[in-house]
């Protein structure tokens, strides 16, 4: 029904990173790279976001934080994997207490690779879930016209 | 004025305000991001953002919450309606009390420890403006001798002659009522901060919605009311009263972009030694004079 796409809004959960890329999620919103020009915004809320940015392995500590987290914000939502550490669990993935990336509890839509994961990066990685989110926005509302008229 | 001026200013306030709120945020948020040197959304972002809000799943801790955020809304525009209509301004800001009210039950109802927060620092918001607010009230009925909006408007004089301070007064309130920065505090407007968002961090899709419509609404009432001390019965007032509107509007995205946020008990002591100071002052030598 309508486009969404303009109006991404981000949450930004830092797992067990360095926060190598934490720093780097925080420049894509500095006056060089400016992510709010496409109408992203970063907001602390799960239940106002739309694109789930993960940064760091998942451990065993925090696994039912990003768990809940995910579940707590409401469709239609993409999840984006930032860096290799939630991509994949990186240099850690060996830890004792590491379960892996950030799909080995949520499902994870893109993955943006590299350590840290440079702000061009990332904005490109948003940019291909902003295409997702509006992808699956549509998908969505077809799901809740069909609900309607089943409903009558 | 008539009453069919009345009601195509009624039908205009209901039409327009929403679109003209949302412009002149969108305005704002590309003014604010020119000022900390970046290129900024659109101006129709505010609208886009709406748009995609009404379209998400609906999650609400408590189905209470759709209805208060609704009644919220229609009292925000009640109280638009009646100004714009010309009636009694003192019941436009007794029904704007009560609006708010309702966006306090609104975000008390979930039991959120962080909107509960927010909600407590709303309440304490009111209590700071609120004097500002009754005051400028009576400033107008000693200005005018009367508190309807239509005859204060009509007047051969504009008021802000008579009442500067209670203009200034009601400025310095405005930056809370508009959610600005020194006095953000029931909502913080940017992330990662100690409330979330506080009084909207329970809100999401279509009820963050309203809430944004209805502070659309809140603020084009406001701004009607800085007209309010401007225009009189020359039709070039009105012109007049749009520039100051800018420059006040201007004004306060200033404040917002260049102060840090302070705690409730500054922000208490400030606006009432302000309100006490400029309103009160004015308010004292318009009795002796009248």
């Amino acid at each position: 029904m309508g486009k969404v796409a303009r109006s991404p809004w981000l949450l930004h959960y830092d797992g067990s990173s360095c926060n190598g890329c934490d720093i780097e999620v925080l420049a894509c919103l500095t006056p060089v790279y400016d992510a709010e020009r496409f109408g992203i915004m970063n907001t602390g809320d799960p239940l106002q976001a739309d694109i789930f940015l993960i940064t760091g392995g998942v451990n065993t500590q925090n696994k039912d934080v990003v768990k809940q987290i995910y579940d707590q914000m409401p469709r239609p939502k993409v999840v984006v994997a930032v860096g290799v550490c939630a991509c994949t669990g990186g240099v850690f993935k060996e830890c004792y207490n590491i379960l892996g990336g950030a799909d080995s509890v949520i499902p994870v839509d893109i993955y943006v690779p590299g350590c840290a994961a440079r702000p061009q990066a990332i904005i490109d990685g948003i940019v291909k879930a902003v295409a997702l989110f509006q992808e699956r926005s549509d998908e969505h509302d077809a799901k809740v016209k069909a609900e309607k008229k089943g409903g009558r | 004025m008539s009453i069919y001026m009345r009601v195509i200013f009624i039908i205009c306030y209901v039409v327009l305000a929403p679109f003209l709120g949302g412009f002149l945020e969108g305005l704002d948020r590309k003014i604010s991001a020119r000022m900390q040197g970046r290129v900024g959304p659109p101006v129709l972002q505010p609208f886009y953002d709406v748009q995609k809000l009404l379209n998400k799943q609906v999650i609400a801790v408590s189905r209470a919450q759709t209805f208060l955020l609704m009644t919220y809304m229609l009292l925000m525009i009640f109280t638009g309606a009646m100004f714009f209509a010309g009636s009694d301004i003192l019941m436009c800001f007794f029904i704007l009390a009560t609006a708010a009210t309702f966006l306090y039950f609104a975000a008390m109802i979930t039991s959120s420890p962080y909107s509960t927060i927010g909600a407590q620092r709303e309440l304490i918001q009111m209590m700071a403006y609120e004097p500002a607010v009754l005051l400028t009230c009576v400033g107008f009925y000693l200005s005018a001798k009367t508190f309807n909006v239509s005859d204060i408007a009509a007047s051969p004089l504009s008021h802000i002659l008579y009442m500067p301070g209670f203009f200034f007064a009601f400025v310095f309130i405005m930056t809370i009522k508009m959610r600005k920065s020194p006095f953000d505090t029931a909502t913080s407007h940017h992330m990662h901060q100690e409330l979330v968002k506080g009084l909207t961090t329970e809100m999401g899709a279509r009820n963050l919605a309203f809430f944004q419509i209805a502070e659309w609404y809140e603020n084009i009432f406001l701004l009607g009311v800085v007209a309010l001390f401007i225009i009189n019965n020359n039709p070039w007032s009105i012109l007049a009263a749009v520039l100051v509107i800018l420059a006040v509007y201007f004004v306060e995205i200033l404040i917002d972009n260049t102060s840090a946020r302070f705690r409730w008990d500054q922000m208490l002591k400030i606006t009432w030694l302000v309100t006490l100071l400029s309103a009160g002052v004015n308010l004292l030598i318009l009795m002796l004079i009248s």
